[in-house]
């Protein structure tokens, strides 16, 4: 039997904003399949987003929703996961959201490990705003802010978020709705910051200039950019170069997650335990 | 109310009311002269199973606190000017969404880095507009080591009835002043909370933003049944986007006159010897201090000085202001800044033969630059 969304949409805000054959309802499905699959009340699920054609994504969920300023999400969903540990907190973001103007909360999203997950929609440009230059646009693109061509090296979030020590990191596109699926999944279930950058398309304001004009063209070039990470890791370097891995990049189920980390403050100041000291970490410096 | 005292400075008293007052969430980020209210929050908000987290930056700093106050929970942030410059976008937001939050600013002198360690009152025009677009602002202003503490625990209860953010100023003289505070004790602190509304019936008949035009929004906190949506976007009854021409124009005008039409519960101003004043001083924060000295001397000397001391600063006191303007006719404004408020009491006296004394290098102004202008006059 399909699967019925009704419960989990809100079905007076149909149809959304987002452009005929976007991929960002893929990415709506497969979350509120995953929130389903999870068997969460809808309740204790609170989803905030960014600005941009990302930032709709909250006002069409039926759970508690955030629509905040362009690239804060992290930062507000910081707040409500610490006030609420026990509830699930999910970020909504595009690229230039997570990658460009709100970088530095992404990097410490990560680096804090707090049980947050992040879908990262990226389309590799500005949708809503027409078409300009994002972090993960690739060089040698057209943009409407850089008509010669873009000459901005092209930005990796995965590797930053990897970098930057969140716990989970996977990447699927939208040409594989239930990969994507159970990546956020997986990626919900597990405690700790988790990454996940969904790849999707934007024919409209990427690929019209690009020679991908319509759905299925700007669908077939993610798909032979993208190559599973068990294929990836043997191929050569030269042959990684221009193409990007999919599936569960990390997972660390060892990391200390924030807000159990936190607790520990609280019990240090309420004298339930002595101070915390290096002793307490396995990584000195 | 019963009291107590207490020897401290002006930021950890600002810091220990709002615990008092009930604050269970703080994010900041570390700045001079504001630090020293991160430093005391961060030791006593765990001891109450409560949070205090130092966050990247100082934008980060008010959006968890926004966060945290969006779920439910009495929020903090604390700066000083060049972090408000930093939180503007999403004190904003907190506008647009009323969401309740007090952020206390310990001002330092200004424009840009300014001078980070002195004091200043350059930030009186910014707490009236931090961010872009129509609102109306709530500002209290402490004048002294114990009003950090009450102006602190007023402002809670202000976020929470008029659901927006709520600044306090402090300035860097009061925040580092070290001396003796009569406060009221925490137990009175307590019984005096007044929390924000909320809605308890049926799901279906919630709507955070369908309020009459002089009402705040009534915002239940997240997790509880009732499934909202907050955006920084023109939204309606139920807090989705819209660009409905009615819709859009009753939105932002009851975020002005949810204020305006309740100042009488904002307003609170102290009058100083004003009974029979010829001249009146107008001086707020730590300056007050040295006009109330000044004024001491002036009368020593046979000149009838008064201070009239606006506590919220933003709405102002226009009617009280124009009340003595209308009849004193020598008035100086008294200011670490060039007349910001001086322009207040302009408009609000409809006078513009309003005296200032103004200081920007960052020292303090001394009583006797007060009594040597006042003899000027």
């Amino acid at each position: 039997m399909a699967f019925n969304y009704d419960s989990y949409l809100r079905l007076e805000k149909m149809p959304t904003l987002w452009c005929w054959g976007c991929g960002d309802g893929v990415i709506l499905k497969s979350f509120i399949r995953a929130v389903d699959k999870l068997g969460w009340s809808k309740d204790d699920v609170c989803v905030v987003s960014g600005i941009g054609c990302s930032g709709r994504f909250s006002s069409y969920v039926d759970f508690n929703t955030v629509h905040t300023t362009h690239g804060r999400t992290i930062a507000f969903a910081t707040g409500i996961k610490l006030a609420n540990p026990d509830k699930h907190v999910v970020c909504v973001a595009g690229d230039g959201d997570a990658l460009a103007i709100g970088g530095n909360h992404t990097i410490h999203g990560c680096r804090r490990n707090i049980d947050i997950t992040l879908i990262v929609i990226q389309n590799f440009i500005y949708g809503l705003t027409n078409s300009q230059t994002s972090p993960t646009t690739p060089q040698g693109m057209w943009t409407v802010s850089q008509k010669a061509g873009n000459i901005d090296p092209t930005f990796d979030g995965c590797k930053l978020a990897i970098a930057a020590g969140a716990s989970f990191v996977g990447r699927e596109t939208v040409t594989a709705p239930k990969k994507l699926e159970k990546l956020l999944v997986d990626a919900m279930e597990h405690k700790g910051f988790s990454y996940v950058e969904a790849l999707s398309n934007c024919h409209i304001n990427l690929g019209r200039k690009n020679k991908m004009a319509n759905a299925m063209e700007n669908l077939d070039w993610i798909d032979s950019i993208t190559v599973s990470k068990a294929k990836y890791d043997k191929l050569s370097p030269e042959e990684q170069l221009n193409l990007l891995p999919t599936g569960i990049l990390k997972q660390d189920a060892t990391a200390k997650e924030y807000c159990e980390m936190y607790q520990e403050i609280r019990d240090v100041h309420q004298g339930k335990r002595g101070k915390i000291t290096q002793d307490d970490f396995a990584k000195k410096i | 109310m019963s009291t107590r005292e207490i020897i401290s400075t002006g930021n950890d008293l600002a810091a220990r009311a709002a615990v008092d007052a009930g604050c269970k969430f703080f994010s900041g980020y570390p700045i001079t002269p504001s630090s020293e209210v991160m430093h005391t929050i961060s030791d006593l908000l765990p001891r109450i199973g409560g949070t205090a987290i130092q966050m990247e930056d100082e934008i980060a700093g008010v959006a968890a606190a926004i966060g945290a106050s969006m779920s439910g929970v009495r929020s903090l942030t604390a700066t000083s000017g060049p972090g408000i410059s930093l939180k503007a976008e999403n004190l904003g937001l907190a506008q647009m969404t009323e969401v309740p939050l007090v952020v206390i600013n310990v001002m330092r002198g200004g424009p840009s880095t300014g001078l980070p360690t002195r004091v200043s009152q350059g930030d009186v025009a910014q707490a009236k507009n931090p961010s872009h677009g129509d609102y109306k602002s709530i500002t209290l202003c402490a004048g002294n080591l114990a009003e950090c503490y009450t102006e602190t625990v007023r402002a809670f209860n202000l976020a929470d009835r008029f659901m927006q953010p709520v600044f306090v100023l402090l300035d860097e003289t009061l925040g580092h002043m070290h001396g003796k505070a009569d406060i009221p004790t925490a137990e009175a602190v307590k019984s005096g909370i007044k929390l924000r509304k909320t809605f308890d019936g049926p799901a279906e008949e919630y709507h955070p933003y369908g309020v009459a035009q002089d009402e705040p929004a009534v915002l239940n906190p997240m997790f509880k049944g009732y499934r909202y949506h907050f955006t920084g976007l023109h939204h309606d009854k139920n807090g989705f986007p819209t660009e409905e021409i009615e819709t859009c124009r009753l939105l932002i005008e009851r975020l002005f006159n949810k204020v305006e039409a309740h100042q009488e519960e904002i307003d609170s101003y102290e009058e100083f010897m004003m009974d029979d004043a010829e001249v009146m001083i107008v001086a707020y924060g730590s300056v007050s201090l040295s006009a109330k000295e000044a004024i001491r001397h002036l009368r020593a000397e046979g000149i009838k000085a008064g201070l009239f001391r606006p506590i919220t600063l933003w709405p102002s006191p226009a009617e009280a202001i124009k009340k003595y303007t209308d009849k004193i006719g020598k008035v100086l404004c008294v200011e670490l800044n060039i007349g910001q408020y001086r322009d207040e009491v302009q408009r609000a006296s409809g006078r513009l033969d309003i005296e200032g004394l103004f200081k920007v290098n960052g020292r303090p102004i001394s009583p006797f630059e007060i009594v040597n202008k006042v003899k000027e006059l």
